[in-house]
């Protein structure tokens, strides 16, 4: 006799993992598989953790999470060829116990992640690919992986397995992945010894520092860049979408080394050593490219469900709280003891719905499509704010008014003012 | 039949880095793995599962973390896991871990007859090979090395009959049973495990065996009291290798040409030799 799991999950992401525990922690027979050798073992990335999503997991991740450093400080920067203008936001108000968001790397955190799963009864097994669902008519009743005797059985299956997918697009339940709606990010962790590290940025206590960078550094092509601070190395990276950068036909890593090579940011990684290199998809379609979720028997969650904010860059956020609200979703269902099919499992789009998952990714839905189209706000105005700034601040003879009506010449040259009065119209729309 | 299989919880040294500043070796985040020689000598003692339905114990000794080693082997079809793990272990050298090893197995050996001991022919990180032969003299076992396979057991009889290699070829030996035999590698290579016994092996427990358990009284024996051998010093050596350089150009002639004064220039007495050779 197969023994029958209340929950099977595929994947050990951070969306896996939050359904998992959250299933296991109510007593569910959850069993959870993921292909790598350990959870996090395909992910080199350093990244930023948004504590919000998890907190509402495990209240006291602080404790014992392996945390970076807290962001005491963002910048964001608008850069041109060889200049940039940016803000700064910094505060003494956050530390180590209340602060909101830390920079991490995601080997050691899903590790971390997934022990707490297993520790609350979840069953992991990894090194084990799912290949297939099994489907009883249009009923998910299981899956199937690549071992012997590899048929699982359960009463509700959640695909937790990424931006690509396999298993949603093989079954149908997502189209296959558009060049438009995905960017390749490539990122590096360069080691710097925590001391030189801490004098660069002038970080004490744990303060970390995250820049985000948009401008000439992406030619163009919509994305952005972005640089952490961990521990003892800097997670720097730059994303763009895939359709342009197959338009352009620039290999992502090229990006990345002009990016290191910005006289921006060159200063800052001087002397590193780089660690580890990796390229990954992301999901940036936003709310438009959102497949169905849910049907008989399955739930989609994370990046597998396009769950992510690329304008705020935020996605194992995005990835936890689907997670959990799927897992919701189950234990809710199973103690009306009702069937997990379709008309029941809409309790969870309506749960993602009323969470900030579905509101934020409303927010933005057609800014890619307007951003997209208008390259301006790519080019010409990071163009246009550094060159103004640079003659405006410059000393060199020459009057203030004089320089001020040069300036706004030099301005509608680049762009008419009704094209800049559009484009503002646009933006103001586009963040709607 | 019983085997035990003696197995190691090693770091995964293809990714031991060296700290750029430091030059110190940095363990941390350094995944473990099962110690690779020790999959061969499982895999050997999984086809006499399949063959003569043994019972495999896996045994090893090591920090509670090397419960996920054992927890592997149980996966790969493996019956019992016991991992001999306490504090007055630490710092064993391969005279004490024989120690503390042999006592277990006589421990083992008294609730099931062993037949056999399987150990691998070395580790990746102590890589002395002396571990397996220490038990085996410990115990009076008779001792196999290097054994490349076991072409017949007869059970009745208590013999067993292998190929082991020796620098100039192959012996053919046979030996009385109870043995202990050390694998060498590369010639079965690890099975991969069925779900159900991924499963298995995900909810077995691992039983954790102290001193006490493993019968050991005197600890003199164990620990670094029981270790003669003191490791005085651990470096990196410096890589011999400077960068690579890339010449470029299209003509193989000219490339051929630009290589060779690059290395006239840097080997002057090269040079002079092939121009004499030439000569
Ligand atoms: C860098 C380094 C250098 C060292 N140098 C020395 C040294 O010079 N002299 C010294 O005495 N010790 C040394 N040690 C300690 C030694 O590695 C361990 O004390 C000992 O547990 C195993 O020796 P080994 O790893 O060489 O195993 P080997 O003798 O190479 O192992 C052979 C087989 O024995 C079995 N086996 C070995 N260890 C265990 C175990 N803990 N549990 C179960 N089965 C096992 C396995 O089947 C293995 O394949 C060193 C350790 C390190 C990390
Ligand atoms: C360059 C870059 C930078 C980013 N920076 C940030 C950031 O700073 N902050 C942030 O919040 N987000 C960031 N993201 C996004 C974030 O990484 C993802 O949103 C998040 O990892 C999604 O989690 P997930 O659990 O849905 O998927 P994943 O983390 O991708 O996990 C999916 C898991 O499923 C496993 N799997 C896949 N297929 C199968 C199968 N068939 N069988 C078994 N297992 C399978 C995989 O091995 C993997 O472990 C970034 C992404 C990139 C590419």
């Amino acid at each position: 006799m197969k023994e029958k799991y209340d929950c099977i999950i595929v994947g050990a992401g951070p969306g896996g993992t939050a359904a998992a525990y959250t299933l296991a922690s109510n007593g569910l027979n959850v069993i959870q598989l993921e292909r790598g050798e350990y959870p996090g073992s395909k992910n080199v990335q350093g990244a930023v953790l948004y504590a919000n999503s998890l907190e509402k997991i495990i209240p006291d991740f602080r404790m014992d999470a392996p945390l970076e450093r807290f962001l005491a400080e963002q910048r964001v920067w608008i850069i041109d060829k060889d200049a940039y203008v940016g803000t700064t936001h910094r505060t003494a108000a956050l530390n180590w116990d209340n602060a909101d968001r830390y920079t991490i790397l995601r080997a050691p955190f899903d590790r971390w992640f997934s022990k707490k799963a297993q520790e609350a009864g979840v069953l992991l097994i990894c090194e084990t690919t799912v290949l297939d669902l099994i489907k009883e008519k249009e009923r998910v009743v299981g899956v199937r992986t690549d071992r012997e005797d590899g048929e699982l059985y359960g009463e509700v299956v959640i695909l937790a397995d990424g931006v690509n997918s396999m298993l949603a697009r093989k079954a149908g339940f997502r189209k296959e992945i558009v060049a438009k709606e995905v960017a390749l990010g490539v990122k590096e962790t360069i080691f710097i010894p925590q001391e030189i590290l801490e004098n660069r940025f002038g970080l004490v206590d744990n303060q970390g520092v995250a820049i985000e960078m948009l401008g000439a550094i992406t030619r163009g092509m919509l994305g952005t860049a972005f640089l952490y601070t961990n521990k003892e190395s800097i997670s720097i990276g730059i994303g763009c979408l895939l359709a342009d950068l197959k338009k352009e036909k620039i290999p992502p890593f090229e990006l990345l080394e002009s990016l290191k090579n910005h006289p921006a940011v060159k200063p800052l990684i001087v002397g590193g050593e780089v660690k580890e290199y990796s390229a990954h998809l992301i999901p940036e379609g936003g709310y438009h490219a959102m497949p169905q979720i849910y049907g008989e028997g399955w739930m989609i969650v994370g990046d597998a469900a396009m769950l992510v904010n690329s304008i705020h860059r935020e996605g194992s956020n995005l990835a936890m709280e689907s997670g959990r609200l799927a897992a919701e979703t189950v234990i809710e269902i199973k103690k009306k003891n009702a069937r997990f099919n379709k008309m029941n499992l809409v309790l969870y789009k309506e749960k993602l719905e009323k969470s900030f998952v579905l509101k934020d990714l409303r927010k933005y839905k057609n800014f890619h499509a307007v951003i997209g189209k208008n390259r301006h706000f790519l080019t010409t105005y990071p163009e246009i704010m550094n060159v103004s700034l640079f003659s405006l601040l410059q000393v060199d003879g020459v009057d203030k008014r004089t320089k001020e009506r040069e300036t706004i010449k030099n301005i509608l040259k680049k762009r008419s003012v009704s094209g800049i009065l559009q484009d503002a119209i646009q933006l103001w729309r586009a963040t709607r | 039949m019983h085997v035990v299989i003696l197995v190691k919880q090693v770091p995964d040294s293809s990714q031991i880095r060296v700290h750029p500043q430091t030059g110190t070796i940095m363990r941390q985040g350094v995944p473990a793995i099962l110690n690779p020689y020790d999959l061969f000598a499982l895999e050997k003692a999984l086809e006499l599962k399949d063959a003569y339905g043994s019972f495999l114990t896996v045994l090893s000794m090591g920090p509670l973390q090397a419960e996920a080693a054992l927890r592997k082997a149980l996966s790969y079809g493996a019956d019992e896991a016991i991992l001999l793990s306490d504090r007055a272990f630490a710092g064993s050298d391969t005279l004490a871990t024989s120690y503390a090893l042999a006592a277990a197995l006589k421990k083992i050996d008294s609730c099931r007859k062993i037949d056999i001991v399987f150990a691998g022919k070395q580790t990746i990180d102590g890589d002395t090979g002396q571990v397996g032969p220490g038990v085996a003299r410990r115990l009076g076992l008779q001792l196999l090395t290097y054994v490349q396979e076991i072409k017949h057991i007869d059970y009745e009889k208590k013999k067993v009959l292998v190929h082991r290699k020796s620098e100039k070829g192959i012996q053919v030996v046979s030996s009385q049973l109870p043995c202990l035999m050390t694998i060498l590698d590369g010639h079965s290579a690890i099975r991969y495990a069925s779900l159900p016994n991924m499963i298995r092996a995900a909810k077995a427990p691992v039983k954790i065996w102290n001193r006490m358990d493993a019968g050991i009284e005197d600890i003199s024996k164990i620990g670094l009291k029981g270790s003669p051998t003191v490791v005085g010093k651990v470096f990196a050596p410096q890589s011999s290798r400077g960068p690579a350089e890339m010449m470029e150009g299209e003509e193989p002639e000219v490339l051929c040409s630009i290589l060779l004064e690059k290395l006239f220039k840097k080997y002057p007495e090269v040079e002079k030799e092939v121009l004499q050779q030439v000569r």
